[in-house]
């Protein structure tokens, strides 16, 4: 296996355009545990994180950009993008410990393709865009459509993610990520849920947006949820509903994490908790 | 809390910072996998796949002619030994089977049993080399659920296991390796009496001792034949006599240094990789090294049983024990030997009962051979009998604490196991519990309260001590015993009451195989009370040493000369006292070097009780347990260093507290451990856990010097009843199922229409 450490997007893609297998890298903190399990040694390992723009995080007007390679513990040190987008940096902390936290990134967390990897159901309910290098140039495509299964994505041979890109809010907006493990932290999620809800000045609901991770093979949105919520108050009774509707898009397996059934059902314990957090934070 | 006079100690009862204190947390301690020495080969083992085979054929000749390998075993490198129980201390083990254990012949019982390994220039060479070993398997079929094991039909790991204690002796082989009872007053009357009758099945899953350190050794067999071993473990003269056995050596050809030990809880207290490394490197040559990984920790050592228990409890209706019965059956692993008969043993220790009929069965399965984890058999047995007393309390109306005070053993009863207790604190554990400010603080929705108790018997067995005293009045304090719990600053504290120096100006010291008396395991909460035994004996001849020394300068006779505070005293006050340096210095001319050794077999382990108290929080929707507050009451005897018997209390229940609510070896239909790391293991972590609270109970144990009784073990067994009957009071269910995790938890409350 050889080392390279590009410094540069163009370098990457003719790094990655040789003859050899290939495995990109930002933290390594799920590409080296795969190695130490077994998995094959690509060719060569790519590290990003020399690439100045995979490493960054700014704001540009109404857009917040956070390299794909960025460490998740400078996202909670940014207290603007804490202030915009609370649930997405909740998620992004709860990914490993604090010594993983220093390495790992929304970029790897999003390419490792885990079905119950925390931020990717906090970067759908915000309509994160993923921008994405390759030998044809760059292209901008939503997260949500980047994971196609458990351990596969929809990036092509040759391309690496650069970047991902979010709206600012709103106003009376926000969002929300909680997960179910069985311990207090450095675990896998049993179920994962993101919500973000905008309130309209009456208290209403204007718009709404739920993403469930760990409950099928990739993360699912509850497209139901903005019809029974949009237009009106968060009753107990409105948000049973919701609670059922995610246990119905639910596509769980049974493993050694959770049964079928209890994913079904926390999963729409989660939805419930998750957008009644976001809705205190989006009235406050 | 203390109920008889407290003798004054000036060191005994402090609290000195430990003396390896500092090499531990700047990392200069040397742990098992720290030596290397030149020319060092690394070691690696190849494990069974499969949970039951037949190995056909075993062919390492392509491994052995691979570039960077100097060796390769199998078992045909290890003697065929006599079926022959030996002990180590505490337990006993049949070498046979520990051979067949350390490396597989004729047939793999369990998935990560060792059948080969070799010893390479390089791991990454090891590695490739035991992908080379062709392995011809006839694969069997497994049992691991001990119900299925007993079954007529099930698979049998050993065709001559003939179970025993059995009348009339089986004609027929099964994996049930003995039947253990204990039988006494009359049953069937004892159940008459009673106006309350409970009965329950219990299911318990295996457990690792989840220690943090691997298994690590370093093995150096020289030109004469000789071999050093350098590793961690919980005794390293058992590891020299275990490790010369298994080779068909005499002990005294195998020095061990003890490395530091990252954690055993009884799961050191036997060999895996140390007589391995020793054999490579007799063929080699050469140093060898073996680490295991966790992933071996996990597949290939540890844990303790499983169980499936029955029983059956009861009371009148003012609350007093008439009887209990039952049935528990421990998975062994895959040779046998589980603690089921500890488990029918301690169960029901702290109470007062006559009628008692308990069956234990030890049966063997294809998963790793249990070793011994902290009160080996007890936890488990007492997580059934404890819910078991909650509910006949509940249904008789009476505090639970008040229920077990009605019971309580005290000096004078026969225990349930068989001996008359001598003076013992259980009641003292329940009335500070029941005393304690946890006990009435009120609880909100969906939070519950319990209790429960437990009981361990504590060992004493063989220790030795040396005492120098250095040129410079400084005292060096040698003993055999590994210190995993805090024993070199127990040691210095006894040392120091007994020498009448600073605890500072002692160094105890855990010395090599060859440098201090034979001593058995840490194990059995025995170091302190037996260990602490030799340091005093050895201290107190020292004292004698320097009360004739100081005698003979002075001219006087030894009668009239006092120790006190580290100095000799002449009774008249009239001669300037004689300090242990001043002494030190002219030992030449007193009879040469001060030194002292003295060796013990401890009788007189003081039994321990522990009395528990936990709040829990259940999330109704999620089946999440949360542990608010936990209290826990233990009787130390007397506590030599109050901090770590503090730490012994806590650590028991947080691994008490992981056993019940998470931890559990998960298998696949292929008999395929699922979980073998510390993600899906699921020991707590710090979040997961309240500050425990301890209660330091005192009441003296008559069997040592200062009243010390061990600590170490005994916490751990009452957690998971306490977090039961917690989660009952919180809910209204009776889990009887562990773990209590919340896939399970939120079952129930959904089963119970929730």
């Amino acid at each position: 296996m050889r080392y390279v450490a590009p410094t540069s997007i163009e370098e990457t893609v003719s790094v990655l355009a040789e003859d050899v297998p290939a495995q990109v890298y930002a933290g390594a903190t799920d590409f080296i545990p795969q190695l130490r399990m077994g998995r094959p040694e690509p060719g060569v390992a790519v590290d990003l994180k020399r690439i100045d723009r995979l490493t960054d995080l700014r704001r540009e007007g109404d857009q917040w950009v956070i390299g794909a390679a960025t460490p998740s513990v400078r996202l909670g040190e940014e207290e603007d993008l804490v202030a915009d987008l609370p649930g997405l940096v909740e998620a992004a902390s709860l990914i490993g410990s604090d010594q993983i936290q220093s390495r790992a990134s929304l970029g790897g967390n999003l390419c490792n393709a885990s079905p119950a990897a925390d931020s990717v159901p906090a970067m759908v309910v915000n309509n994160g865009r993923a921008v994405i290098a390759g030998p044809g140039g760059i292209r901008t495509t939503p997260v949500a459509s980047v994971v196609t299964g458990p351990g596969r994505t929809a990036l092509a041979k040759g391309e690496f993610l650069v970047e991902l890109v979010f709206d600012r809010p709103p106003p009376r907006t926000a969002d929300a990520y909680l997960r179910f493990i069985p311990r207090t932290e450095m675990d896998i999620a049993v179920v994962g849920a993101g919500a973000r809800l905008t309130l309209d000045e009456a208290g209403r609901c204007r718009d709404v947006s739920v993403a469930l991770g760990a409950v099928a093979p990739t993360v699912v949105t509850v497209p139901a949820a903005a019809g029974i919520l949009v237009g009106h108050p968060l009753t107990d009774e409105a948000l049973k509903r919701v609670a059922a509707e995610a246990s119905a898009v639910c596509n769980p397996i049974d493993d050694k994490r959770g049964t079928i059934a209890y994913r079904r059902q926390v999963a729409g314990v989660l939805a419930v908790r998750a957008l009644k957090l976001a809705a205190d934070r989006a009235a406050s | 809390m203390t109920v008889t006079a407290t003798p004054s100690y000036k060191w005994v009862g402090t609290r000195p910072v430990r003396h390896d204190g500092l090499e531990k947390v700047t990392g200069r301690a040397r742990y098992g996998a720290d030596l290397n020495l030149p020319g060092m080969l690394i070691g690696a083992v190849l494990r069974s796949p499969h949970p039951h085979a037949r190995i056909l054929s075993i062919d390492t000749s392509a491994a052995e002619a691979m570039e960077g390998v100097r060796a390769v075993v199998t078992g045909a490198d290890f003697p065929i030994l006599e079926s022959e129980q030996g002990g180590s201390g505490e337990e006993y083990v049949d070498f046979r089977d520990l051979c067949h254990n350390v490396m597989a012949r004729d047939k793999v019982l369990y998935e990560g049993h060792a059948l080969a390994a070799v010893a390479a220039t390089s791991r990454r060479e090891a590695l490739a080399a035991l992908a080379a070993i062709k392995v011809d398997y006839e694969v069997l079929p497994h049992v691991i659920d001990v119900d299925r094991a007993m079954a007529p039909d099930a698979p049998i790991l050993h065709e001559d296991m003939i179970t025993e204690g059995v009348d009339p002796v089986p004609d027929e082989p099964s994996n049930v390796a003995s039947r253990y009872v204990i039988d006494r007053g009359d049953i069937e009357k004892g159940f008459a009496e009673a106006d309350v009758i409970v009965e329950r099945e219990f299911v318990t899953q295996p457990v690792h001792q989840g220690y943090i350190e691997p298994h690590a050794v370093v093995a150096d067999v020289g030109q004469d034949g000789k071999a050093t071993v350098f590793c961690s473990s919980q005794g390293h003269f058992m590891v020299r006599s275990f490790t010369a056995l298994l080779l068909g050596w005499e002990p005294s050809r195998v020095k061990v240094i003890p490395a530091e030990i990252g954690g055993g809880f009884g799961g050191k207290t036997t060999v895996y990789v140390e007589p391995v490394a020793t054999r490579l490197s007799q063929k080699a040559g050469r140093p060898v090294k073996i680490v295991m990984t966790r992933d071996e920790v996990f597949r290939a050592t540890g844990p303790t049983s499983g169980s499936k228990i029955r029983l059956k409890v009861g009371a009148t209706s003012d609350g007093k024990l008439t009887a209990v019965e039952g049935s528990m059956a421990y998975q062994a692993g895959a040779f046998k030997g589980s603690p089921v008969s500890l488990g029918c043993m301690c169960a029901f220790a702290p109470y007062s009962v006559e009628n008692v009929l308990l069956e234990g069965l030890d049966v063997v399965v294809n998963m790793p051979k249990v070793a011994a984890y902290r009160a080996p058999g007890a936890p488990m047995a007492s997580f059934a009998s404890e819910t078991l007393l909650d509910e006949v309390a509940e249904q008789l109306g009476m505090d639970p604490l008040e229920f077990r005070l009605r019971n309580a053993a005290e000096e004078g009863v026969r225990a349930v196991y068989g001996p008359i207790f001598k003076r013992i604190g259980f009641i003292e554990t329940v009335e500070a519990v029941r005393d304690h400010p946890h006990y009435s603080i009120e609880l909100g929705p969906n939070q519950g309260r319990g209790v429960a108790s437990g009981f361990w018997f504590n060992f004493g067995g063989s220790s030795s001590a040396t005492v120098h005293i250095n040129e410079d009045g400084t005292a060096s304090v040698l003993t055999g015993s590994p210190d995993i719990g805090g024993s070199r600053a127990s040691m210095a504290l006894m040392a120091a009451e007994e020498l009448g120096i600073d605890v500072y100006d002692i160094s105890p010291i855990v010395s090599d195989t060859e440098s201090v008396g034979y001593t058995d395991v840490t194990g059995g909460s025995r170091v302190t009370h037996a260990t602490g035994m030799a340091v005093i004996d050895a201290c107190r001849n020292v004292v004698a040493d320097l009360r004739a020394r100081a005698a003979m300068v002075w001219d006087v006779d030894v009668e009239e000369v006092e120790w006190v505070d580290g100095r000799a005293q002449h009774v008249s006050g009239d001669r300037a006292p004689m300090t242990t340096k001043d002494l030190a210095i002219d030992a030449a001319g007193t009879g040469g070097p001060i030194t002292s050794s003295a060796a013990v077999n401890a009788r007189g382990a003081g039994a321990a009780f522990s009395t528990q108290v936990c709040d829990v929080e259940v999330d109704p929707e999620t089946g999440a347990v949360k542990i608010l507050r936990y209290t826990t009451a233990q009787d130390a005897g007397r506590a030599i260093h109050p901090s770590y018997v503090e730490g012994q209390m806590q650590g028991g229940v947080a691994q008490g507290i992981g056993w019940a609510l998470n931890e559990e070896y998960i298998f696949d239909d292929g008999g395929t451990m699922e979980n073998a790391g510390f993600l899906d293991y699921r020991m707590p972590v710090a979040s997961d856990l309240p500050m425990i609270d301890t209660v330091i109970v005192e009441v003296p144990n008559p069997g040592h010097p200062y009243g010390v009784r061990g600590v170490g073990e005994v916490g751990i067994v009452p957690p998971m009843a306490a977090v039961a009957n917690a989660i009952h009071d919180a809910t209204g269910l009776r889990l009887s199922e562990l773990p209590m995790s919340p896939v399970k938890v939120l079952a129930a409350i959904g089963a119970n229409g929730g």
